[in-house]
């Protein structure tokens, strides 16, 4: 048992704090809407080698683990870093381990991208990162394919501003087929999960951040609205809701770093499962962000609700991220498969 | 971060997990809740022959709050009688801090061998968040001290051999400035003790103090240092020692109810899209449950007071709680308003106590709204709202 963060892991967070700080945050995101995309920062990014990072060694990348990239992952979202990372560090992972990645991959000087949903009827759907993404791995009936070709450089107009577009699938690169090709898939979504979880983690606590520090500022009645209870308790429900996420994505990251198999006790609250624990900190991360950015914006008063202030990039951005894979109803029933099959005595 | 347990801390819960299963019947889970009182006196001993107990108390023993957090967890997963041994653990580790050889010898050694029981005697009718400005007295007569007044919620005072009393002994100071804690043996004359039945059938107390004399000996920590002890006591209390994981057996009772009930349609009531999402939404709280308080503990065994960490637990594991059962509760129907031992009972009575227990969680060692204030005030550095 350890809850806090390793030497290195503390220096990597520092590192890219002061990175996403300093080359990306709220007004980098606002100039570069509708399409959510700096090129001019994803150069800079791959000059930190962050696409790469979580490949192994042995296929030229920096062999970090999945709990150096929620770290990573949570000091992007918590400056809306418009840049592709999540989707091109687990793709750029599930092409190495099928040995499939060059070098420009591993790089990122070819920005990869992942089809969280299979494609359907030859086209992926709504793909994350799929408006500037060179290359894309998709999921075709059994078939894992990557396909090559010319990104739309145009985001299909989204409430987040997010990269989004359809990509189509039909007669790309066979990269694997049959089970492997659909449990290679799943796993890589169920690390887009864990990383998109780190991300959301971040935007809550920025969110957080802003709601706080214009309650300390903004007086009404002669006071500081945060000397007020009502708003106090808006916004005091979100440390817990905030840590409960970050320490569920570092955990489902810790699963997915293991080689031991995990364990689904839910009788017992003991779950160790990758797959099972991916899901939770996914569903869970995208209810923290979207109940912090909601508070958030409301203890801004009507100001949140104008282009102006920061909070709104936020809001819309925690939503986009969580919703652009399924309804999270869904997302619960698929878990709840994964939970509830095995008999388990009661 | 590494999730699994240390070999040392998984070796005790294996430990402690073989003490219930050999220990905990379930005439003593039948007894607990026909009495409302949850403590079990044989449960409480066995688990000290066991040498389960004293090691885990807080400061005092050579496990850590890790260790301390598993045993707790390990009994409110199974659902054995922990409230009285929640506060042996308490208020051993209370004496400890700041206890006497005297309160060593009469108390805490006794404590430690499960045979003994102490209450809280903190709150009073007319002061229960606002603990501050309670107005039981304690006057000096000599080496002795004279105290009358009355507390309530002093759960398991009727069981207890000593209530750890919060009493006034300075008027003249500011709320916090005049109290004095004293540990005052049950059995002295001029103390009274009433049930109070509540709806969830669990039995608390108000108790009476009418001129109890006790010498200056049963004083725990200085005179008019009260706020300090109560300090101690709640960093013990917030999160680690039960009670942020009330929905782990809330859910293992509905998935086997779900398994072989039906709907009003004849269909199994475990394919029912809407119930499975709600399991897997309790099962995901309650992982975020077990987080927060294990950080809390986590907290605690590097040196640190997790006091604000234990709130962040107790609002959210309570709020879940009670959402989950609210959840179950109306999918069951009918079925799911019958009681223990009643023909037909929805997950066999599990539903309505539970149904019956939560609102209480909110409330106790605490409530959500004072948790919240803590946590404006002293983690979000908002400014004082009172």
């Amino acid at each position: 048992m350890d809850l806090d963060l390793t030497e290195d892991q503390n220096t990597i967070r520092e590192v890219f704090a002061d990175f996403f700080a300093g080359q990306t945050g709220p007004e980098r995101a606002r100039a570069v809407e509708p399409l959510g995309f700096d090129p001019a920062a994803w150069q800079r990014l791959l000059e930190t080698g962050a696409p790469g990072m979580g490949v192994p060694e042995s296929a030229g990348g920096g062999g970090a683990g999945l709990a150096e990239l929620t770290v990573v992952a949570e000091e992007a979202g918590a400056h809306i870093a418009p840049l592709p990372l999540v989707e091109h560090a687990v793709t750029a992972r599930l092409l190495a381990g099928l040995g499939a990645a060059d070098d420009e991959m591993v790089a990122g000087t070819t920005v990869t991208t992942l089809a969280v949903r299979p494609a359907v009827d030859g086209e992926a759907w709504v793909v994350p990162a799929g408006a500037v993404a060179d290359r894309v791995v998709a999921l075709d009936g059994d078939l894992l394919v990557l396909v090559t070709s010319p990104p739309p450089g145009v985001a299909l107009t989204n409430h987040g501003c997010l990269p989004l577009a359809h990509r189509p699938v039909s007669g790309a690169e066979v990269v694997a087929e049959g089970t492997d090709a659909v449990a290679a898939h799943a796993r890589a979504v169920d690390e887009w999960r864990t990383l998109t979880a780190a991300s959301l983690v971040g935007m809550a606590r920025t969110a957080l951040d802003l709601g706080v520090d214009y309650a300390k500022e903004r007086h009404q009645f002669g006071k500081p609205i945060g000397s007020f209870q009502a708003v106090q308790h808006l916004l005091a429900d979100l440390p817990g809701l905030i840590d409960g996420a970050r320490l569920l994505a570092a955990k489902a990251a810790w699963a997915g770093d293991r080689d031991a198999p995990g364990a689904v006790a839910v009788g017992d609250n003991d779950i160790t499962d990758f797959a099972a624990l991916a899901a939770m900190a996914f569903t869970f991360a995208g209810e923290a962000a979207a109940t912090a950015t909601d508070r958030s914006l409301h203890v801004h008063g009507g100001y949140g609700f104008s282009e102006e202030y920061d909070i709104q990039l936020f809001f819309r951005r925690a939503r986009a991220a969580s919703l652009v894979l399924d309804d999270p109803a869904r997302e619960c029933r698929r878990l709840a498969d994964l939970l509830f099959t095995a008999a388990e005595s009661a | 971060m590494d999730f699994a347990l240390s070999p040392r801390a998984e070796a005790f819960r294996a430990e402690a997990k073989a003490f219930i299963d050999a220990n905990l019947t379930a005439d003593m889970v039948d007894e607990m809740h026909r009495s409302g009182t949850f403590n079990d006196k044989a449960f409480n001993t066995a688990l000290a022959d066991a040498g389960l107990l004293a090691g885990a108390v807080p400061g005092y023993g050579d496990r850590d709050p890790i260790e301390l957090y598993v045993l707790f967890n390990e009994l409110e997963k199974a659902g054995a009688p922990y409230d009285g041994l929640a506060v042996t653990m308490l208020v051993a580790g209370v004496i400890n801090a700041v206890g006497t050889d005297f309160h060593r010898r009469e108390v805490l050694d006794r404590l430690l061998t499960g045979r003994f029981n102490c209450c809280l005697g903190y709150s009073e009718p007319d002061h229960g968040s606002d603990v501050a400005s309670i107005t039981t007295r304690a006057v000096a007569d000599g080496d002795q001290w004279v105290i009358s007044g009355q507390k309530m919620w002093t759960t398991m005072a009727h069981e207890a051999d000593w209530v750890i009393l919060l009493t006034r002994t300075n008027p003249d100071v500011p709320r916090h400035r005049g109290l004095t804690m004293f540990l005052v043996p049950m059995d002295l004359p001029g103390i009274e003790v009433q049930p109070v039945p509540t709806m969830a059938s669990e039995r608390t107390n108000a108790t009476f103090y009418d001129d109890v004399r006790v010498g200056d000996e049963w004083r725990l920590g200085e005179i008019d240092g009260g706020w300090t002890v109560m300090g101690v006591a709640l960093a013990f209390e917030r999160g680690v020692m039960g009670g942020t994981n009330p929905a782990v057996p809330l859910l293992r009772h509905v998935r086997s109810w779900a398994e072989s009930a039906a709907d009003a349609d004849g269909l199994p009531m475990i394919d029912d899209p809407l119930l499975r999402e709600r399991m897997a939404r309790t099962a995901i709280a309650n992982q975020v449950s077990q987080l927060l308080t294990l950080r809390a503990a986590w907290i605690a065994a590097t040196g640190g007071l997790p006091g604000l960490e234990g709130s962040m637990a107790k609002i959210y594991a309570t709020d879940r709680y009670q959402q989950a059962v609210g959840w179950f509760q109306q999918m069951a129907g009918a079925d799911g308003l019958l009681g223990f031992h009643t023909d037909g009972a929805a997950a066999g009575g599990w539903i309505d106590y539970d149904a019956r227990h939560a609102p209480v969680t909110t409330i106790y060692g605490g409530t959500s709204e004072i948790n919240r204030n803590n946590v404006a005030e002293r983690h979000l550095g908002l400014p004082k709202a009172r």
